[in-house]
Order: C-alpha cells, then structure tokens, then sequence
C-alpha cells in the first residue's frame, strides 16, 4: 500500500504535516502528492490498494490508527472512508485539463509528471517552427486566464513578429484576488506544467529568459517553484539546450512583495524591473515594449499552463470544450462562506447556481446564500436573480459582471453589503498604484461618501454623489483597479440597496450608464 | 527573521555585501530588498544611500521603491509575524471577528508590535486559502478555519506576548 498526503498550502493549513508524522510513527512512509483541490476533503488521505486507490478526508493526526485498522479489515467501514478517488463525484464530474494531474503524486517528481504526459507538449513544439506554435494557440481560441481575456494568440503573434535581440515570457502569477487559489494549485501540485507551458512560449515568439512573477503571500508555492525549475535544469528541460535541440531557455522566479496593482500587467512589469509598481499608460503595448523596453509576453499562469495541453492534445482538442467565444475551461474556485469548497475545472457555460448548489451544496453556516462575488475583489456582488448566467466571458459582461479570474466567494444572508461596497472602496485606496486622480482620490471619497449614506446624511444627494464618482472612476482610470472598483459598488446598491438604509428603487442611479 | 542587534558597522556590512551581490541582477531592486530584509528584519533608512550607490540611482528613488510596498519594513518588527487576512473571502466567514479579538488579545493594533518585541500583527489581503477561511499567516505557516479559540491556541505557541 502507497499512502499519500498532500504538501500545498491548503493542505497543510488544516494540520497535513501532523497527519503525515502519524503515518511514519506507525510505519508508514507517506509520498507528498499535491492537492486535487477538493478543499473541504483536505487533509485528504489516499492510499493506493489491491482495489484501487481510495481516499480517507477530512483527516487529522488521531484518526491514523482507526484508517490502518480499517485497511487490513474493511475500509468502507469507516466514518472518513470517501471511496475510490477518481469517482468522487465533486471530481469525476470535472473536465480536469490543466488540473488532470493535480494530486496524483509528488509535484517535484519529473517521472511521475512524464508518465501522466508531461513534456509531451514541449516535445511536440520543438518540432514546430515559432509562427506554427502560434498558429496552434490562435486556432485553440485560448484567451488570457487573468482576468482581461485577451486571445493569447494575438498577443503571441504581436511578440512573435517583433524584430528583437532580447525578449521576455514574463508569467504573472500574483493572485491576489480573493477567492481566488488557481494558479497556486497549478504552482504547488503540478509546477512542471507551468514551466513547460512557458517554455513552449519562448519557443514560440523567440524568447531566451522567462521570469514568473510571484506574489509574496505564497512561500510553500516559491519553495516548490525554485526546486522544480532546479530539476527541469538538471534534466535538460531548461537551459541551453533543450533536449538535445540546441534551444534556449532560463526561468526565474522573482518575488512581489505585497502590492495587489502589481496583478495589472504594466505595474507587474515595473515591479519585475526594480520600481515602484506604477501603472503605465498603454501604448505603447507590453507585447511591444514590455520588460526592459523588450517586447514581452506576459500571462497568466492558468493560460501558460494551458498551453502544454493545448500542445500536447492539439488546438482542436482543446477547442471542443467551452461556449461562445469562451473555448477551453475554465477554473472556477469556489471559496468564502461555502460548504464544500475547491477547485472546479469545467467547460465555459455551467451557471453560477451549479456551482454553488451542486458543488458547494449551500453555505458553511447552513444558513441561505444571499450574495456571490465573482472575478475578486473588482467583481460584482449577484443576486439570487443572477445565478442562472452561464459562466462565459460575454454572458458575464452583459450582467455587467466578469468572471475575471474566475473566482467566486459566497456570502450568507448575515452579511452587511453596505459594508462589503465601502471595503471595496477602502480596498482600492489601500491598493491604488496613486497615478491616477480617479482611483487614488475617488476611492477615497468614495469610503467617505458611502458612510455618509450609511448615517443617513443627506441621503438624496449623496446617491447621486456616489454614482457620479463611480463613473468618473470607471471612465477616468488608467486600469481596471479604479476603473472596476464601481462594480462591487454598484452591485450592492442596485440588488441589496436596503443594507444603505433605503429601498432599492432611489438606489440605480440615473440609468443612463 | 533577522536579529535586529546589529551594530550600525554590522549592519552596514551586511547591507554592501548583499548590494554586492545583486547588483549585477536585471531589476535588481526587490530581490536585494527581500536579501537585506531576510538578512535584517527589516531595511534601515542607512541602507538607503548605500542601495543607491549600488544600483546607481537616487536616494530618492530607493526610498520610494521601499515605500510603495507593503512588505517592506523601515523599523524592527516582532520577533514573529502574524498576518490576518482581511480579503471577501474571510470577510465572509467572520475575519472582522477574528481582527477585533486578535487586536484585543495582543493589545496592539495593526503594524504594531507587542510590548515584549514578539509578535508583529499585520493586515493581509489573501494568503489564497480561500476555501477553508479564515485564514492567518504566521511567519511563513498558513493557517486555516481559524477561529477566535484557535487563533489563542496559535499565538500560546509562540511564547509569552501581551
């Protein structure tokens, strides 16, 4: 029997460490795998058996010895017995791609990821010219996981036709929305992924250094990063040659150092370079003149991630699943007030209310759901009349929601949405990069406005106030931090006006926006 | 964390031959700060002008590179470092709670340091644990479905702080 208890942060913030001492003192040397993201499962024990490989969760130090009995007897007997693994139903129903081999077995080891496919992608790509591996994103109809959604393809294509001695795939891997854990359990569970991923990148548009831009409220994702690029270097998957091919690749990881605006690309840039993390105005385009001035690719991790697959399993593979103009799959994250959260990877178009009713199965309270917050701390508050929007990139929109990055956090019925609109102003003062009026000033005033309606001062007016400053910042700000702060503003006051003190119908402004 | 007992002279030294070693790095600025801070505990204002030197810009400009960031300390910090996460996603499973009796416990506000030097406590805007909230981070442990009672239990391990 091979037993295994996941190392990522999740894992090991609900006591894994613990569980796996238990397992040696009984003799019982445990591989640290990484997580499926089945979070409220965690710590998930799984052990491969003459029937399979099952799971045991949530476990924790005091119920080893009841599982080993359980093993040599009946494991179905035990209360924490899950079944086998891969038919949970929180799992099998996914359409798992770039998490397909999240949790199966010690991120680090380069055997386990080669065996589950891993470098297939790379292998393809080598014998591909740039510009074909460019054509292979374009046709996948991939767009930036970030949250922008921009295709990847056109902005490969931008990079790839730029004439430069030197240019740069710059991985933005500062997750700092909340609700949001994606790109940590692609870096903690399968890292070779990412680096595979950007390294076909380089290869693509003619790229020799590749830097991942890593938040800094990370550290078991830097520790696991900085070994794995040491082993794809060993192992000739990084480096100067390749594989034998002669081609050129070096990775970094480079820390942040708590700033959220350096999740917007051009602020993340400045960071990366050794300033202050100050927005710059676009043009001209980071595809251009990006890191250092040289034309750079800067995505996601979720969608560097996803170009291994893409290379692996081919464009049209890849472009099969999704809705719309949203192709692929999405990584829904499924966090807050929620009884069952984790990490969800589905085709674009399943609703909002699936995923929290089917998925989540309702609030960690027991008491009834009454917002969701979706695409982070710039995303609307929906109510119960929205649910039913399929996840798609264009869907959302038209709500005048995103999906971002596709984060959702839920709130039970005891929540205070007024508050929730003021901590969103609060957020972007504390957050704002201060280049912009609208942003570094309005959220200000906006904090300050929202508490005069709560007090009930001059109510009217002050209504109109804050819907004045919520368009001067959406069409005013230089990026989406001041200019999407208005939606969770907004949102709260449209569906929830009654937590202002006012009924709802004095709350939707003047319409004409 | 660092000592924090330096000399001035030793602090110097440490702070020339960490800017030393990074100067030749492309954007060598935040990762000479990490170095000096890991090194240190925090970045005297005396290490300012050497930076400055070393990476050939101005005082000025180091200083708000230093500023513009929320990690980066100007003062000795407590032994160990507790964060609170205040993102939406502890908002919605009681964090406003947790920060109240964490303040009232340690006796301190946010960006203060216990009376004894042992714990710092600061704000954190997601430790990307967002599942299983609330969340803290101490020193570089993430905790989560941490409760006012556990919070007491975490913080009892670290030694006497009032």
């Amino acid at each position: 029997m091979t037993f295994y208890i996941p190392q990522d942060t999740t894992a090991l913030a609900l006591g894994a460490d613990a569980v796996a001492a238990a397992l040696q003192a009984a003799g019982n040397e445990p591989v640290r795998n990484g997580s499926r993201g089945l979070f409220w499962l965690e710590p998930l024990l799984e052990v491969e058996t003459d029937q399979g490989r099952i799971g045991f969760g949530p476990v924790s130090a005091e119920d080893i010895p009841s599982i080993l009995d359980a093993l040599s007897d009946d494991a179905s007997a035990h209360p924490l017995y899950q079944g086998e693994i891969a038919a949970i139903p929180y799992l099998a129903s996914q359409q798992r791609l770039t998490y397909a081999r999240s949790g199966e077995g010690d991120p680090l080891c380069l055997d386990n990821y080669r065996r589950l496919d891993g470098f297939t992608g790379l292998k393809n790509a080598l014998a591909l010219s740039g510009q074909q591996i460019v054509d292979q994103v374009k046709e996948s109809g991939l767009r930036g996981r970030g949250g922008a959604a921009f295709p990847a393809g056109i902005k490969w294509q931008t990079v790839h036709g730029c004439d430069a001695a030197q240019k740069y795939i710059v991985c933005n891997a500062d997750e700092g929305d909340s609700g949001t854990f994606a790109d940590r359990l692609v870096m903690e569970s399968d890292p070779y992924q990412l680096i595979e991923g950007m390294t076909i990148a380089g290869l693509a548009v003619g790229a020799t250094q590749g830097y991942i831009y890593l938040r800094s409220e990370y550290p078991k994702a830097h520790q696991l990063l900085n070994a794995a690029i040491e082993k794809a270097t060993v192992a000739n998957f990084l480096g100067d040659n390749i594989q034998g091919s002669g081609k050129r690749f070096d990775l970094e990881v480079r820390l942040g150092a708590g700033a959220y605006i350096c999740g917007e690309e051009t602020s993340l840039l400045e960071s990366l370079e050794g300033k202050r993390g100050m927005v710059r105005a676009k043009p001209p385009l980071p595809a251009i003149e990006g890191l250092f001035g040289k034309p750079t690719v800067v995505n996601n991790v979720l969608t560097l991630a996803a170009i291994s697959t893409i290379l692996a399993q081919g464009a049209a593979a890849y472009q099969n699943f999704g809705m719309g103009r949203s192709r692929g799959t999405l990584a829904i994250q499924l966090a807050g007030n929620i009884k069952r959260g984790g990490l969800i990877e589905l085709a674009f178009g399943v609703t909002l209310r699936q995923v929290v009713e089917d998925y989540g199965q309702g609030t960690f309270s027991g008491r009834p759901i009454r917002a969701i917050q979706v695409g982070g701390p710039l995303g609307a508050f929906l109510p119960e009349s929205q649910w039913d929007t399929p996840m798609d990139y264009e869907a959302f929109a038209a709500i005048k929601a995103m999906i971002g990055h596709g984060g959702v956090v839920v709130f039970d019925d005891t929540a205070d949405m007024a508050a929730q609109a003021r901590f969103a102003m609060e957020f972007c003062v504390a957050e704002s990069c201060g280049k912009c009026t609208p942003c570094r000033i309005g959220s200000v005033r906006g904090v300050e406005v929202i508490d005069r309606i709560v007090a009930g001062e001059n109510r009217d007016d002050n209504l109109i106030l804050l819907h004045e400053l919520c368009d001067t910042m959406e069409m005013g700000s230089l990026c989406a931090m001041g200019g999407m702060t208005p939606f969770p503003v907004r949102s709260a006051l449209t569906h929830f006006g009654q937590d202002f003190g006012t009924s709802s119908q004095d709350l939707s402004g003047s319409g004409d926006h | 964390m660092g000592v924090g007992r330096l000399s001035s002279h030793q602090t110097q030294g440490a702070v020339s031959t960490l800017v030393e070693q990074y100067k030749d790095l492309p954007g060598a600025m935040l990762p000479l700060l990490h170095a000096i801070q890991a090194e240190l505990g925090y970045v005297p204002d005396s290490a300012v002008p050497v930076i400055a030197k070393g990476l050939n810009l101005s005082r000025a400009e180091v200083h708000g590179v230093i500023s513009f960031y929320h990690d980066f300390k100007t003062h000795p910090v407590g032994k160990h470092s507790v964060q609170i996460c205040r993102a939406e996603a502890c908002q919605s499973m009681g964090s406003r709670q947790l920060e109240a009796h964490a303040k009232a416990l340690l006796g301190v506000d946010y960006h203060e340091t216990t009376a004894d030097g042992n714990i710092t406590l600061e704000p954190v805007y997601c430790l990307g644990n967002c599942a299983c909230s609330p969340s803290i981070r101490i020193d570089d442990d993430i905790h989560a479905r941490v409760s006012p009672e556990r919070f007491e239990q975490l913080i009892s391990q670290l030694g006497v702080s009032k």
